[in-house]
Order: structure tokens, then C-alpha cells, then sequence
């Protein structure tokens, strides 16, 4: 019910924008498909798609595992192996962004050579290890709370049946934990897919910087910027029908 | 030390912060005795049975199981192969059937093979009479059932050593029987046993020797003709009277 909601006021929201068309204020013949200038116009913003799409899933990859290296230290009984783990989080958490993803794509070249080891980073992935190092700390805390959320008798009970420390998360405590987290980290993904706009501004081609590019020639902020905005939507909401299937399929809609 | 002595607790200290739980607790087991442990909630119990396979850390004294002391290095590692355990809220693992419960620490933990893993696992499961639940769910079974899945569970490690922690004290009361059959049957087949549990009748059936702790320390042993005939202590009578008088 809620979906097809959500897909009427979409559609009613771009009927009215189509409406005010006719007073002069908006110029919609930018994005008009039947112009041709309308149309290679549409391609071309279109065109930010794959890279979004490509940015964010990498990104959510990397983050999910770098989230886990992080969170499972942060779980142990000694206070020592805890510390990297919670420093990381800390830090990690503090620092917005923008500033990182600057960090990344211009210092960490330069640190990286004075170390010895002369790297090049694109934006491609400039802005991956920045989405990824920045989500994982997001990451690492979803996986601590459903990993804790698993009753302390299943891991007594894994390690009395002679399974290690890692068989026991493999096998007994991952299979149940992934239920519970499997909600917050779909949401995290959509996250990214909405911090991978902030790729733009180190010259990454997705779907914000091509909006950027056509504004400056075209100059209709309003209509291109109006577009962008329903391109997010579109893949956003296309992620999250993925995420109710896999939810469903998962069972992590049911009590237990 | 004696040859067929299993379990040796030595002057065993423990304390979780300001609470002392376990205040110089001495017990030695013999292959194949059966030791009963009873008490007053918070008395320590449970603690003690779960610092015998690393469940527990203890802060001072020592426990060897089997030769192996539990402070070498990779010591409890082999103390867990050697003893199993049952516990008052079974902990079987939800998201598998009851015979991939069986299955998965001899698979991984033994590296048998699945065929082997799942023969050896309808064996136990005829043991405590339940093969055709073998499918299941847990979530399933009822309680007793659930908890001689997990009696089997740990049987199918083969170990030399079974522990259990009130086995019975999460159960309705019309399923209490079944598990203590499986259990008197365990008993009968020479398993050396130490179980927490406030069951007498069971007790009094297949205990060796009852040990009666009270405020973190071994108060009073004794063969159940014994204690329950006469009991050395006031602390332990007044115990035994609370939960005998109905």
C-alpha cells in the first residue's frame, strides 16, 4: 500500500512541476524529450547513473567489511584489543564527510609518497575509500548491536561443542545476527547512495556533477536540479523494494 | 593424585567486583561418580560447574580436568573437548534443524564427515527418544524436548565429562521427568556427572555424593543416605527442609 502511495505523490509532484511550465518561471525545453536538445540533455544526466550506482556499491562493499574487522575486536572481554576498535569508531564518526573525502583525494597521495609508497587516487576512488572508511564506523556499531543482541548462552553453548572463536561467529552467531542487521545496513546503503553526490566535487562523473556541468551551460538550476532529485528518488526507492525481497526472503520481518 | 580422578578444584576463589563468589571451594571428582550440587540461589553453584570448563574465569586456586590444567596455555581449549554441558535455557541454536544442532560441532570441532556426523547424531537422538524430531526446528519441540536435544548435543562430542547446569529448572513440571530419565540413564551407563539441580528425588537415585554450598563455599558432603537421613549442618537442613516440604 505505502509503495504505491509513495509513486502517486511522485507522480502528482511532477505533474505540478509539468503545470507551472506555461508562466514563464520554468523552462522545462531543457529536459524536454521531444526536443533533441531535450533528449541528449536527458541522456546526459542520465548518464551520472552507472556511476552512482557503481560508487555506492563498492563503497557499501568495502564498508561492510571494513565495519566488521572493526566491530568484532570491539566486542572482546579485554580492554586492550577493545580500544583500537572504539578509537576508530570515535574518530572515524567525528569527522563530517566533506573534509575526508578533501583529505583523501589531496593529502593522502602526498602522505602516502612521504611514506614510500607514491600512490595516484582518482576521484573514482577517492571517493569509495571515503565513503567506505567514513560508513564503516556506522557499519561496525550496527554489526556490535546485533551481534550482542544474539543471548550470551549461544556462544557458551557453540564453544562447549568444541567450535573456535571464529566457527562460532561463522556458524552460530552471523547467521542469526544478520536478521536483525540486515534493516540498518540497507539503510546505510541508500546513505551512501546519497553521500556519493558529494563525489561532484572532486570531479567524479555521477549524477550530481552532471547535473553541475548541464547547469552551467543550460542555466536551469531548477528544472535540472528538480531531475537530479528524482533520480535519487528513483534509485532509492528501487533499492529499498530490493531491500523489502531480501527482508522477506531473509525472514527478518518475522518475530524470530 | 589418583589415576581415575577426572576433576581436581583446589582452593578456588573467585569474585565478580566486591562479591565474593566462590570463597576457597576444594572438590575432587572420580571417573564416573556422579555429584549432585544443591543450594540456595546465589550460593555459587553454577559459578563453580562453569569455572570447570572456562565458562568462568576464577581469580585464584586451580582446576584440572583430566591432567589438563586450565591455566596452561590452550588448556581450556582441551578441557571444553573433554566435558559437555547442558544448560537451564538448552541454548540450542535457533536457525538450524535439530540434527544440524548435532551435527555442527562434530563436523567443524572433529571434522567428520556429514554422513558420519548425521549417524552418529540419529544414534544419540534414539538415546534420548526423539529420531523422528530430527528435522525440526527447535522452536518446535517442547521444552523437554529441546533440552534432550541438547543433553544429545553434547553427547555427540563424546565427552568424558557432563555438566549440567539446573537442567530442569526451565521446565514445565509435567516434562521434568523425561529429562531426568535420559539423565538417570546417562548415569547408568557410567558417565561422570556434576549437576547443579534442586531435584532430590533424582538425587537420592544416582547421586554418589551430594555437595550442599551456601554463601560461595562447600558447606557440607556427604552420600545422599547421609545427608538426607541427617544432615551435619543447620545450614543445610533448613535447606533441605524449604525444599522438601512439599
Amino acid at each position: 500500500m505505502t509503495r504505491f502511495f509513495k509513486i502517486w505523490i511522485l507522480l502528482g509532484a511532477c505533474l505540478f512541476l509539468a503545470a507551472c511550465s506555461g508562466d514563464g518561471t520554468w523552462g522545462w525545453y531543457v529536459i524536454d524529450p521531444s526536443t533533441p536538445a531535450g533528449q541528449s540533455n536527458i541522456w546526459f544526466l542520465v548518464g551520472g547513473f552507472w556511476a552512482t550506482i557503481q560508487l555506492s556499491l563498492i563503497a557499501t562493499v568495502l564498508s561492510m567489511t571494513l565495519g566488521l574487522l572493526v566491530a568484532l575486536p570491539g566486542m572482546s572481554s579485554n580492554r586492550w584489543v577493545r580500544l583500537p576498535s572504539r578509537v576508530y569508531i570515535e574518530f572515524v564518526r567525528a569527522i563530517p564527510l566533506l573534509p575526508m573525502l578533501f583529505w583523501v583525494f589531496y593529502g593522502l597521495p602526498v602522505v602516502m609518497k612521504s611514506l614510500g609508497f607514491p600512490i595516484t587516487i582518482d576521484a573514482f576512488w577517492g571517493a569509495i575509500i571515503t565513503l567506505a572508511i567514513s560508513d564503516s564506523a556506522f557499519t561496525a556499531e550496527i554489526y556490535r548491536s546485533g551481534i550482542q543482541s544474539i543471548p550470551k548462552g549461544q556462544t557458551e553453548a557453540a564453544r562447549t561443542v568444541g567450535l573456535t572463536y571464529s566457527q562460532t561467529m561463522r556458524y552460530v552467531i552471523l547467521p542469526q545476527a544478520i536478521r536483525r542487521i540486515l534493516p540498518p545496513l540497507a539503510n546505510q546503503f541508500i546513505y551512501i547512495v546519497k553521500m556519493s553526490a558529494f563525489a561532484s566535487v572532486i570531479g567524479m562523473q555521477e549524477l550530481t556533477r552532471r547535473a553541475n556541468e548541464l547547469v552551467v551551460t543550460e542555466y536551469r538550476p531548477l528544472e535540472i536540479y528538480t531531475l537530479l532529485i528524482l533520480e535519487y528518488l528513483v534509485l532509492v526507492l528501487i533499492i529499498s523494494f530490493f531491500v523489502r525481497w531480501l527482508e522477506r526472503k531473509m525472514g527478518s520481518d518475522e518475530n524470530r | 593424585m589418583t589415576a581415575d580422578r577426572v576433576i581436581e578444584i583446589a582452593s578456588l576463589n573467585k569474585s565478580f567486583g566486591d562479591f565474593q563468589v566462590l570463597t576457597n571451594v576444594d572438590l575432587n571428582v572420580s571417573l564416573g561418580e556422579r555429584i549432585v550440587i544443591c543450594g540456595p540461589s546465589g550460593s555459587g553453584k553454577s559459578t563453580l560447574i562453569r569455572c570447570v570448563n572456562g565458562l568462568e574465569q576464577y581469580d585464584s586456586g586451580s582446576i584440572t580436568v583430566d591432567g589438563i590444567s586450565l591455566s596452561e596455555p590452550g588448556g581450556v581449549d582441551r578441557v571444553r573437548a573433554e566435558v559437555g554441558m547442558v544448560f537451564q535455557q538448552f541454548n540450542l541454536f535457533p536457525h538450524l534443524s535439530v540434527i544440524d544442532n548435532l551435527t555442527l560441532g562434530p563436523m567443524k570441532a572433529r571434522g567428520l564427515s556429514r554422513k558420519d556426523a548425521e549417524a552418529q547424531a540419529m544414534e544419540y537422538l534414539e538415546r534420548v527418544k526423539i529420531p523422528e524430531q530430527a528435522r525440526k526446528r527447535p522452536r518446535d519441540l517442547s521444552g523437554g524436548q529441546q533440552q534432550r536435544v541438547a543433553i544429545a548435543r553434547s553427547l555427540c562430542m563424546k565427552p568424558k565429562i557432563m555438566l549440567f547446569d539446573e537442567p530442569t529448572s526451565a521446565l514445565d513440571p509435567e516434562m521434568i521427568s523425561e529429562v531426568l530419565d535420559v539423565m538417570v540413564e546417562l548415569a547408568r551407563d557410567g558417565m561422570t556427572m556434576l549437576v547443579v539441580t534442586h531435584e532430590m528425588g533424582f538425587a537420592r537415585k544416582v547421586a554418589d555424593r551430594m555437595v550442599f554450598m551456601d554463601g560461595g563455599e562447600i558447606v557440607e558432603t556427604g552420600t545422599p543416605a547421609e545427608v538426607f537421613e541427617a544432615p551435619k549442618t543447620q545450614r543445610f537442613k533448613t535447606f533441605l527442609d524449604k525444599i522438601l516440604q512439599h
